[in-house]
């Protein structure tokens, strides 16, 4: 098989302004990946199945990865001009002085979700190319185009994600929820997913169960409704 | 018909299931066949639009045995996970195992003795073979023949679920693999235990097919049914006996070479018309190139330790990156993608199951066909409902 830079060269060949971008691997499998612009996505997808020499056909896994915002700090050395008062020959003086303060800096780096795809070729027997698409953020913009047309295996795999991870394929046949019930709010392989409460809808035996439904429930008093779904209400 | 010769032919929506119109006459009949319908395998349901017997339209539902397993593994250490695989597809635990420790192997760049290879193969081999009667069993035990087929392949099943318990304590549930090699060393006694049993599996095949593989009624109700076409089969990610039983010559213990597959004289078997007699043969055939592999592995296998020296079991923390471990389960391709980020949890675990991805093509398999061989059609993929909702 074609290393994974010479695939990218191949595909800005094929599909002008494919925007393709390199990502390595730092583990020991070495298997780097190409992240893929949304807009090109399915093109791209199209030549990589269809070319003869890389003949990707076997799409063998679809999953989705949540990268949550992250709070990065940082120390940085600043240098402030500070006014002094100092002892001087005439009494006291104010002085401008210049100092360094370090400071911690926190900037949030907002998250997205991924898409991952495994590919291998039947026809040449290589394989895997991994090739990657992520959504803009995590909350409003997390459409990304569906492979399905291209790979049908992505079918339920997509549903998968769009069901645990809330990534929205466009162009998707029947885009629904896969494992959960129809009605379920929340995606729950998210990183900052909140179980519910009250799992035990009916109040069980166990102290602790009863103690937070009892919780739950003051909680929602007079609203009537409950966080999740309608199963069991 | 090669999978080139039909690429140049293709229309736009071709991998989409044919829409089937009803003649007319009537109201269409709306069946939900399941969660409880004895031939699901488990709690799986259908929604079936039948015009007579036709099948109109046929929509799978899954995930009522769902419990996320995946967030499950993500809040628990590498090695904690590895009796859960167990639980992925209970009927071959030893095959789920093998597919996690290889993708963690990879992962962290981790060695397997040369007797732990072989220990590998020969588990996974015996899985396969009391896999595939089993679940020819349940689809001859769907076609009507009530028990008897079936009670066939499990008086075989038992005596390699005894080995199964005499090495790792478990029939099922065996958590054998680790990071770097086995839990336990085979004991010569056990090997020639193997031995014994393996030298009366070709007798087992032999029975089996006299019994099936020409019985008029199975060939009737099997062969033309549920015919799944090469190319179609390929794009929709469908692996193991069903996509051989399809001709595409994909078999991942001869393409990745993984463990020491390099080492033994196996064929894979291919089917023409992928049909579910074809599906069926596939399995047949498949029992009898293990039990080959099985009697070379048990006559080669080395002395030597079951554990790299090198394997960490406390305070595994691999190093940041990814890695992508699959195997020739014997329902398919079984991989696990697996991100590091240094700590002691996997970031992403995610379990590829052959079973749910085969599910894939069922609708364009059953539409057409009458709803009596919907069954046949579904238990000639062989699914296992843990592995299908994890």
């Amino acid at each position: 098989m074609k290393s994974v830079e010479q695939i990218k060269a191949a595909i800005e060949a094929a599909v002008p302004g494919a925007g393709v971008e390199f990502v390595p691997n730092p583990g020991p499998a070495a298997e780097h990946s190409l992240r893929l612009a949304p807009e090109s996505a399915v093109a791209v997808a199209t030549f990589l199945r269809d070319d003869a020499d890389l003949a990707f056909d076997f799409l063998s896994n679809v999953t989705g990865v949540d990268w949550p915002d992250k709070e990065i700090a940082e120390k940085v050395q600043v240098t402030h001009q500070v006014t002094k008062t100092v002892d001087g020959p005439q009494g006291k003086v104010d002085q401008q002085v210049e100092e360094t303060v370090e400071e911690t800096r926190k900037h949030v780096e907002p998250g997205c979700l991924e898409a991952v795809y495994h590919l291998y070729s039947i026809a040449k027997k290589h394989g895997p190319l991994v090739v990657r698409m992520k959504t803009a953020n995590r909350t409003d913009q997390v459409e990304l185009p569906s492979l399905t047309p291209v790979w049908r295996s992505a079918e339920f795999q997509e549903r998968e994600i769009f069901d645990l991870y809330g990534i929205v394929f466009r162009g998707h046949p029947d885009l629904r929820r896969l494992l959960m019930w129809e009605g379920f709010k929340d995606h729950p392989m998210r990183k900052d997913y909140v179980e519910p409460d009250d799992f035990e809808y009916e109040p069980t035996a166990h102290d602790q169960v009863l103690k937070r439904a009892h919780e739950h429930k003051s909680r929602e008093q007079g609203s009537g409704v409950r966080d999740q779904g309608t199963a069991g209400a | 018909m090669t999978i080139a010769e039909t690429k140049s032919e293709r229309l736009e929506g071709w991998n989409r299931p044919p829409v089937i119109a009803p003649d007319g006459e009537g109201e269409l009949l709306e069946v939900a066949m399941g969660p409880h319908h004895p031939s699901t395998h488990g709690v799986f349901r259908m929604d079936l639009a039948l015009d007579g017997e036709r099948v109109i339209r046929l929509k799978p539902v899954f995930g009522y045995l769902h419990r996320n397993h995946e967030k499950i593994a993500e809040q628990a250490s590498y090695l904690a996970s590895m009796p859960y695989t167990d639980r992925l597809d209970y009927i071959c635990s030893l095959t789920n195992n093998w597919a996690y420790a290889l993708a963690v192997e990879k992962l962290a760049a981790q060695a397997v003795p040369e007797r732990a290879q072989y220990i590998r193969v020969i588990l996974a081999e015996l899985t396969r073979i009391q896999n595939h009667a089993s679940s020819i069993g349940f689809l001859i035990q769907e076609m009507g023949a009530s028990g008897t087929p079936l009670m066939y392949a499990f008086k075989e099943r038992e005596k390699i679920l005894d080995l199964f318990e005499s090495l790792t304590g478990s029939r099922m549930m065996c958590n054998y693999m680790r990071f770097g090699g086995c839990r336990v060393d085979t004991s010569a006694a056990w090997l020639d235990a193997a031995r014994k049993v393996v030298a009366g599996l070709p007798a087992f095949v032999d029975e089996f097919e006299a019994l099936l593989s020409s019985n008029e009624i199975l060939m009737a109700r099997c062969q033309g049914v549920g015919i799944l076409k090469p190319d179609l089969a390929v794009n929709a990610g469908v692996s193991g006996p069903m996509l051989r039983g399809s001709g595409v010559n994909y078999d991942i213990r001869k393409v990745d070479r993984y463990g020491i597959y390099d080492r033994f004289k196996f064929r894979v078997p291919l089917g023409d018309h992928g049909d579910v007699y074809d599906r069926y043969m596939m399995r047949i055939l498949e029992m009898r190139e293990s039990i080959r592999i099985l009697e070379q592995a048990l006559k080669e296998i080395p002395a030597g330790p079951i554990m790299d020296p090198k394997a960490k079991i406390r305070g595994f923390r691999p190093k940041p990156g990814e890695a992508y471990g699959r195997i020739e389960a014997p329902k398919g391709e079984l991989g696990f993608y697996l991100i590091s980020d240094g700590g002691p949890n996997p970031y992403r675990y995610r379990v590829r199951p052959p079973s749910l991805i085969n599910l894939t093509v069922l609708e364009d398999m059953c539409l057409g066909q009458n709803v009596a061989d919907v069954v046949l059609i579904f238990g000639s993929v062989d699914i296992v409902l843990g592995e299908v909702d994890r």
